[in-house]
């Protein structure tokens, strides 16, 4: 009996003398949290305005959104000698009210001054065959008669006048350019670069607008739903997303 | 260092058993039962939820089983929870709306119960009006449509009862009974309601073949120019045939019912209803929340050709003008066939899941 009182002194001595090791080291890691915050050009977009505000595209659409959860992976941090640091694996940003999904802190991550942040939109080929328990619970799928893997985007509205809306479903994954024949549709953003600290916060924004234009100019009227299996709705797409990305504030 | 706390734990444990002044406290440990995981679920989606404070075990299970089944809940006597969620038809019922025991009628259908551990968002019933399902339990007991009791008579005729003090007692270490232990042991009995044998299941795992023609019916499921299901109904990576999220399919220009809209008091969710799970339609008509539709024909119809325009209407239900995708006959009747694979027999027989 009392040898096991004893057992139950030496691991709760053991437990205590751990913790303090920890703390004798100098802090060389601290944290970086990344927002995603999305806009319409300077505007700023939240799901309060999901199915109310308006805005205009270049081609003069006028439209509400109703959904916009998007893919990105690879999240990495570059250093100015060419070695790199991976931050996370992927990420499913997703803006929707009652599970948004906006924000993510990553601890223990080095101090220092990097040269950029880089991360791909949706999964490269390699990426995109493997399998994903958190993304297939999100029935994030992207059809096999498509090419399978994942989707990349799901931004869905409406757009036209009050009373006479068209739904629009702007998906976006691997195109199909003939039955069987696929092509990867992913892109690669890299973003300048920053100094951390012990708790950094920064901000990665989304431009919807772009995706409408530059270098494709979009008519919802043309493009609106079936977009997934439409090889240039999806080349389209993945043109117009080089620049929909930027480093907003650093604190 | 959980191993640590653990180990710590044990040892407490071990010396407090051999001590003997408190040898007149007889704690009583039941004996965890880990729930059965389909090897379906484990491969491709997350882990079920379950609450730390109500881990599944083996007496927590029996005695849930027992008070779903028991009519002793309800306020005459006479209904028990698998009156309206009875194992043959997937723990649904029959009927269009369900009658409570005052006769009165609700205003939605019976939902089934199976796989309910892998709702993440743990938003229960068609509007998601209740947080986990230990909650959504504590609540058809006092609704006065349906067993329409006060949990304090509940509790009171459980603790007069010959048997319930001691199987809460092997439970949950106490004789003193509560809701929130019924509730536990409820909800520990309805995680075990795992369905995962369907043909389609089984044509996943390689076991079987699946005909043409459901084959083809899974292909205008998956097609998002034919069905376009699967956004909302789960696909082959996602066997709980559901996205759990709520959604307007269409079917109503003005609401009578505005579902999702009344919970949160946004107009913009006016007639939104939680996407139910496509598994064991064979067994769950009439379908939809307001138990509308008596067949599957009526509902790949609506789909199909039916569907009304309102202001909240999901974007991915398509050519509303014309009703919706307009699928040839041909399509339909794979459509169905597809659907029906999804149906899984020996759910509804499990003997685990009977009247005990
Ligand atoms: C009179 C019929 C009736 C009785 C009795 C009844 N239910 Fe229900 N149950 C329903 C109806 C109808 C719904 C859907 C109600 C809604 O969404 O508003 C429902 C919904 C549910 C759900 C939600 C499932 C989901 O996926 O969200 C669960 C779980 C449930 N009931 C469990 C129980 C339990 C446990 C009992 C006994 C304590 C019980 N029910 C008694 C009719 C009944
Ligand atoms: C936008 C999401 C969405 C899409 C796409 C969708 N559904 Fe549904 N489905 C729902 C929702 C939400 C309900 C419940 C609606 C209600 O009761 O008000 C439902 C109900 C059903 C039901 C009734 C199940 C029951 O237990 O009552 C069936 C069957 C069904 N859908 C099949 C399909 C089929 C087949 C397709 C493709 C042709 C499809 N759905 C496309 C969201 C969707």
């Amino acid at each position: 009996m009392k040898s096991l009182k004893l057992i139950v002194a030496f691991t709760l001595l053991f437990l205590l003398t751990g913790c303090e090791e920890n703390e004798e080291n100098t802090i060389t890691h601290g944290s970086l949290t990344i927002n995603f915050s999305h806009y319409w050009d300077a505007e700023k977009i939240t799901s309060a305005d999901f199915n109310a505000t308006t805005y205009t595209n270049e081609s003069n659409n006028i439209l509400t959104i109703s959904q916009l959860r998007y893919l990105i992976s690879n999240i990495t941090l570059h250093k100015p000698d060419g070695s790199s640091i991976e931050l996370l694996d992927h990420y499913l940003v997703n803006l929707e009210g009652l599970s948004s999904n906006t924000s993510i802190t990553i601890s223990g991550t080095a101090i220092d001054t990097y040269s950029s942040l880089s991360f791909t939109f949706g999964f490269n080929e390699t990426d995109n065959v493997e399998n994903y328990i958190d993304l297939n619970s999100a029935s994030w799928n992207w059809p096999e008669m498509l090419g399978g893997g994942y989707h990349f985007m799901q931004f869905e509205g409406k757009y036209g006048a009050t009373g006479t809306e068209n739904p629009f479903a702007y998906h976006m994954g691997t195109a199909r350019v003939s039955t069987g024949v696929f092509e990867s549709n992913h892109f690669d953003v890299s973003l300048e670069g920053f100094s951390t600290n012990e708790n950094t916060t920064i901000e990665i924004k989304m431009n919807l607008e772009q995706w409408f234009e530059n270098p494709n100019t979009w008519d919802l009227n043309t493009y609106n739903t079936n977009l997934m299996s439409d090889y240039n709705a999806q080349k389209m797409m993945q043109q117009n997303g080089a620049s929909v990305f930027s480093l907003g504030e650093i604190n | 260092m959980k191993n640590l706390i653990n180990l710590i734990c044990l040892a407490l444990l071990f010396s407090s058993c051999n001590e003997s002044e408190i040898e007149t406290y007889t704690q009583h440990v039941p004996t965890p039962l880990a729930l059965e995981i389909p090897p379906l679920f484990a491969d491709n989606i997350l882990p079920p939820v379950i609450p730390i404070n109500n881990p599944q075990t083996v007496e927590g299970v029996a005695l849930g089983r027992k008070l779903f089944f028991d009519t002793i809940l309800s306020g005459d006597n006479t209904q028990s929870c698998a009156s309206c969620h009875s194992p043959e038809t997937a723990f649904s019922d029959s009927n269009q709306f369900s009658t409570g025991i005052d006769g009165s009628l609700g205003g939605r259908n019976s939902m089934p119960i199976f796989n309910l551990a892998w709702n993440y968002d743990e938003n229960f019933f068609w509007d998601g009006r209740t947080f986990s399902l230990e909650s959504q339990a504590l609540q058809p007991v006092i609704n006065p449509i349906e067993m329409h009791n006060t949990w304090v008579l509940a509790v009171a005729d459980l603790q007069n009862d010959t048997q319930y003090p001691n199987l809460f007692f092997e439970a949950f270490g106490t004789t003193t009974i509560d809701s929130v232990l019924v509730a536990k042991a409820i909800a520990q009995f309805e995680r075990t309601l795992i369905s995962a044998n369907s043909r389609f299941d089984k044509h996943l795992l390689g076991e079987i073949t699946l005909t043409t023609s459901e084959l083809n019916g899974f292909n205008i499921f998956m097609d998002e120019s034919k069905g376009d299901c699967f956004h909302c109904h789960g696909n082959a990576n996602n066997p709980l045939w559901t996205d759990n999220k709520f959604h307007n399919n269409g079917l109503d220009a003005i609401f009578t019912d505005y579902g999702l809209g009344y919970i949160t008091g946004d107009p913009a969710d006016n007639g939104k209803f939680r996407s139910p799970s496509l598994r064991n339609l064979q067994f769950t008509a009439p379908y939809m929340h307001d138990g509308r539709f008596n067949t599957l024909e009526e509902v790949i119809n609506h789909y199909s050709e039916g569907l009304v325009n309102s202001p909240t209407i999901d974007p991915l239900m398509k050519n509303v003008d014309d009703g919706g995708v307009q699928l040839s006959n041909s399509e339909k009747i794979d459509l169905k066939a597809f659907l029906l694979s999804l149906s899984d027999e020996e759910f509804t027989t499990n003997p685990n899941f009977q009247a005990p």
